[in-house]
């Protein structure tokens, strides 16, 4: 399924934001389950958790651009998070950086045309012995080399037609 | 090697902390019970899921209890092997063993090898023993035994005097004597109280929180509810990232079983005490480590800090008096509570006792989590322990403190490593991330990475800090294009000097510290990018040429098989050439070759 397609189904931000009083300090928790169910933070989500915390839109919009956990956008269907932790850093994170958006056309922050990638860059993700590592969706990829992430596109199904440039 | 161990009675405990589980531990962990519960198996085992046991670099590892015997790099084609020779007949696999690389010996214990010898475990005594989930492994452990000692027969004003004694400093960075710190918020008269246990684990390269939240939630929250009692407190809040999704659920499942075996909620253990834990999940806003900012976050705010002309321990959450302590911090509570503040402070150096918890990464053959008393010397702490930089190359710096840390050179790897000596080394504590670079990290790189890191990061609630990154970040990036110019030197440290002074809150105030240490250890590498448009390195992109020196180099062929643009020719056994038009820099040559053929010009 793409993610272009999915539908944004309010009931469903609905029955997940009854799980919260309706106070101010529990703004972020709906906004992260909101996230967690749809992979990205709809405009109708944020609409919904002001009118009910009764503030407006303008402030939970601040807060969702102001932590980095949120992402107003779809995702891919695969996400990759390249880690860019220090451990990572040091140890070439930033050629898989470059090596994605040479093989996908894609920088962080970004989603392919058919939304099947996407690419963000993490600050640590707490697995520095296995630096650099790479999480697409949930599964951490440990020690990727330049040449390795190229497999790893490939593994999800991408670069199928792919030659060598 | 045969034992006399009771073959009926035996645990295994499997490592199921990040760096394992991206090794593939859990699949380890269902077969070994996978493979126990099949017919044929006589023996009586158990098996355990533990938190991180720090040794990263050599997972999954495999610990058989009472034999004491660790198996290293396990994977799921060793399970039968191990069901079959280990648990029926006791016999050791010599393979599975860790090989010491000095004297080529396979070692048993995991208490004979180097990475642990010279460990002193406190904060992290449990992690690794015992299944996170289960409250009784705590408790079997000594845990509770301090809350409980607490509340029949020791007055609050006895718990802080006690936690002064130990001398014990926040683990989090700030280094501020946690003892003191309760002393004040119970001296204040407003109700209620709260505790915060600070788990927004910001620095990269550091995860010794989340591996104790993941790996013994529980002794977090008999830290909080000590202090608890000691300071009036009536709620208690649990701020973790909420990246670490492990953690929230340790975490969770712990404060359940705390408050059904009457650890939390009312009339604690039938005491007068009642005080509970909520979880709050942060939103990734490296800021909100600060505590007025993680208050602010709490509350349902964007995470901005504050200036502190009035503390939090008079006025924090919602205007009340409030303890933050980091989790690490946290940890340490039940032992100086059980074993006493004097025998606690008898470890470590003058100004800061006890031990501290390094999360050991970058360039270091054994990368993982440490244990050590204060005043440990770095070099022990790279070398000893961490066995050295790997594939023979040479070691240039050790970064500490995270993003707004510095880095320390080869000359100082003597220092005794403790709150103070950090600080006038031009670095801090910080939480303890410890990342060893080598010659193939480029120090003005790096102190670009730290500066855009800290950029990205400002809340941009005040000018210095907000303004002072950008312009810091932009000349940064001049540099590493080699569009430096010789008085961007002095720039920076103008720019450094005055957001030190002005900054708000600690964030911008040390945010210049990368790279004003930088530029005070390594103002050669500076002046090479801006000189001599050279990145002796070979990181900076713009400015590297990689070649390949005929006289060393074999013909071995490893270089090509790694170079993702097919960039590197020549004939088996002949010297390699590179080809400077299809190079893209990325250094996969030089981190492979085996002959240190592969130069920087």
């Amino acid at each position: 399924m793409s993610v272009k397609a999915r539908q944004v189904d309010i009931a469903k931000i609905i029955e997940i934001l009854k799980n919260y009083p309706e106070e101010k300090r529990y703004i972020l928790a709906m906004m992260q389950d909101v996230q967690g169910e749809f992979k990205y933070l709809p405009r109708e989500g944020m609409e919904i958790i002001a009118s009910r915390v009764d503030v407006p839109l303008s402030r939970v919009y601040s807060m969702a651009t102001f932590y980095k956990a949120f992402s107003l956008v779809p995702k891919g269907r695969i996400n990759f998070k390249v880690c860019d932790g220090t451990a990572c850093h040091i140890k070439g994170s930033n050629v898989l950086i470059d090596q994605i958006y040479k093989h996908l056309g894609i920088k962080p922050g970004e989603t392919t045309a058919d939304g099947e990638f996407s690419i963000e860059t993490v600050n640590c993700i707490g697995a520095c012995a296995l630096a650099p590592a790479i999480v697409a969706n949930e599964r951490v990829h440990p020690k990727v080399t330049s040449a390795g992430i190229i497999d790893i596109i490939k593994s999800y199904g991408g670069l199928a037609d792919a030659i060598d440039n | 090697m045969q034992s006399t161990i009771d073959l009926d009675n035996r645990m295994i405990l499997v490592c199921c902390g990040t760096g394992c589980l991206a090794n593939g531990s859990m699949e380890v962990y269902e077969a070994l019970n996978q493979g126990l519960t099949s017919t044929n198996v006589q023996v009586q085992t158990y098996t355990k899921p533990t938190g991180c046991n720090g040794w990263c670099e050599k997972g999954p590892l495999v610990k058989i209890m009472p034999d004491d015997i660790t198996y290293i790099q396990v994977t799921i084609a060793d399970v039968p092997e191990i069901i079959e020779k280990t648990l029926q007949t006791g016999e050791v696999i010599n393979r599975l063993l860790y090989r010491d690389p000095k004297t080529k010996k396979r070692i048993k214990s995991h208490h004979e090898i180097e990475f642990y010898k010279k460990q002193h475990k406190i904060a992290l005594r449990n992690i690794g023993e015992i299944d996170p989930a289960s409250i009784q492994d705590y408790i079997d452990r000594d845990g509770y035994k301090a809350i409980t000692k607490v509340l029949a027969a020791v007055t609050p004003t006895q718990v802080i005097d006690e936690v002064i004694k130990s001398g014990l400093r926040g683990r989090g960075g700030g280094g501020f004597p946690t003892g003191l710190k309760w002393k004040a918020c119970a001296a204040t008269t407003a109700l209620p109280r709260y505790v915060i246990c600070n788990g927004d684990e910001g620095d990269p390269g550091a995860f010794m929180d989340r591996s104790i939240m993941e790996g013994d939630p529980h002794t977090v929250i008999e830290g909080m509810i000590i202090c608890a009692y000691a300071i009036g407190a009536s709620a208690g809040f649990i701020y973790v990232r909420d990246e670490y999704s492990l953690a929230v659920k340790n975490l969770g499942i712990a404060i359940d079983n705390a408050r059904s075996c009457g650890y939390l909620g009312k009339d604690i253990l039938g005491s007068t005490l009642s005080f509970d834990i909520d979880i709050v999940r942060g939103g990734g806003a490296f800021v909100c480590g600060e505590e007025t900012a993680l208050i602010a976050s709490i509350e349902g705010n964007v995470g901005e800090p504050r200036d502190k002309y009035v503390f939090p321990t008079e006025k924090g959450l919602w205007g009340q008096p409030t303890i933050i302590n980091n989790v690490e911090s946290w940890a340490n509570i039940p032992v100086i509570i059980n074993e006493g503040a004097q025998k606690f402070a008898a470890i470590g150096t003058e100004g800061s006792k006890g031990t501290k918890v390094f999360s050991l990464v970058g360039k270091v053959i054994n990368t993982g989590l440490v244990e050590v008393p204060m005043g440990t010397t770095l070099r022990e702490i790279i070398y000893d322990i961490g066995g050295g930089i790997p594939g023979g190359r040479k070691f240039k710096a050790v970064q500490t403190g995270g993003p707004s840390g510095g880095c320390i050179p080869d000359s100082m790897l003597d220092l005794q490593v403790d709150f103070d000596t950090l600080t006038e080394a031009g670095s801090m504590m910080g939480s303890g991330g410890l990342i060893v670079m080598d010659d193939r990290t480029c120090m003005v790189e790096i102190a670009r990475y730290y500066v855009n890191f800290l950029a990205e990061e400002s809340c941009g609630k005040c000018t210095p800090c907000r303004e002072g990154l950008k312009a810091m970040r932009e000349t940064l990036e001049g540099i590493c294009k080699g569009q430096g110019k010789l008085e961007d030197i002095d720039f920076l440290r103008d720019i450094g000097e005055t957001m030190q002074t002005a900054s708000l809150c600690a964030l911008g105030r040390t945010a210049p510290n990368p790279v004003l240490s930088t530029l005070h250890y390594f103002a050669d590498e500076y002046l090479a990018h801006i000189n001599e448009a050279r990145c002796p390195a070979g990181v900076c992109r713009d400015l590297t040429h990689f070649y390949i020196e005929a006289e060393l180099c074999t013909g071995c062929g490893l270089c090509v098989k790694q170079c993702p643009v097919d960039g590197i020719s020549g004939e088996k056994k002949e010297p390699h050439v590179i080809d400077q038009e299809k190079c893209i820099q990325c250094g996969e040559c030089i981190n492979h070759c085996k002959f240190n053929a592969v130069k920087v010009r």
